[in-house]
């Protein structure tokens, strides 16, 4: 076994102790929401997929017409990663309104982009979002995102 | 044909398909995301990619056979298309919409329609050869023998 799946294999002996981190991904593409999920379960966490920020701000219990009750104290995810180009809300807009949630805001968020533009970039580190990375993602970076969970 | 002589073919079809430059290196990554537990993956992602592809390229068609085009919905389909191409590893299909947005930003309707053709024809490629692909392995598969994965380095 060479050094770098001798090291995942251990990074996925220290998951099994761990709960399931909970993963909310959301993409307007069906092919990169595939991708993700398929990636993210490769790397032992569990998935939730959305196709739009609406739909995804619904799943949080964020959502213009729910109420923030006692259930959504908690956050359900440990970790929402989402497409910047999106139709009707980008992700950018999402990062947004989950960073104004006194419930989401200490969730961190992902950006990822077909496109590599460093304004767009900049724009969404400096509103909160952890990461951004570039798509098509491979195994190796939901590797080094599944550990930047372990380590918070 | 006995299932090693299959195998060898297999690999050899696929290498070729790199050589050429008609998949890159995400392909392979679809690849090692099936197991035993996700078998199909692969023809299932490239399934979408196909269903995908042919609607965007009829609406690439319709956009621009209009009177007056509207390039930022022509684009917005090729964001699309070079998107999903990008996904599955169909790089000839993905460096085709990224030299058709030049065009769309240009608002080249000439250029443009050269581009989709290029396009239109790349992508019947990659899919005869991908189907071609997924044949061979069923052929493996229906002889009772495993579809061999592909190596990283070659």
């Amino acid at each position: 076994m060479d050094a770098a799946s001798a090291a995942s294999s251990s990074i996925k002996g220290v998951m099994e102790n761990v709960e399931q981190p909970h993963v909310l991904a959301v993409d307007d593409s069906l092919i990169d929401r595939k991708l993700i999920e398929q990636l993210l379960i490769n790397s032992s966490c569990k998935v939730t997929t959305a196709e739009n920020g609406r739909r995804a701000l619904e799943f949080l219990g964020l959502g213009d017409d729910q109420s923030n009750t006692l259930e959504g104290r908690v956050s359900k995810v440990n970790l929402i990663i989402t497409d910047y180009c999106m139709p009707g809300m980008t992700g950018y807009e999402l990062l947004k309104r989950i960073k104004e949630s006194s419930v989401m805001k200490e969730v961190p968020v992902v950006i990822v982009s077909s496109e590599n533009v460093p304004t767009r970039i900049n724009k969404c580190l400096e509103e909160g979002a952890q990461m951004f990375m570039l798509k098509p993602l491979k195994q190796s970076d939901v590797k080094k995102l599944r550990c930047h969970l372990m380590n918070s | 044909m006995e299932v090693g002589q299959m195998q060898r073919r297999l690999i050899e079809y696929t290498k070729s398909l790199f050589m050429e430059g008609i998949l890159d290196d995400q392909f392979l990554q679809l690849q090692q995301l099936q197991d035993e537990s996700n078998p199909d993956f692969v023809v299932e992602v490239v399934s979408l990619f196909f269903q995908d592809a042919e609607k965007l390229l009829n609406d690439i068609t319709r956009a621009l056979d209009q009177q007056s085009v509207d390039f930022t919905k022509v684009d917005a389909h090729v964001h699309q298309l070079k998107g999903s191409s990008a996904s599955v590893g169909a790089q000839r299909v993905k460096n085709g919409c990224i030299a058709f947005r030049n065009f769309c930003e240009e608002q080249n309707v000439d250029g443009s329609l050269r581009c989709l053709q290029q396009i239109k024809q790349e992508y019947y490629h990659v899919k005869n050869k991908l189907e071609a692909l997924f044949r061979l392995e069923q052929q493996i598969v229906a002889a009772g023998g495993s579809v061999p994965m592909m190596e990283l380095s070659f």
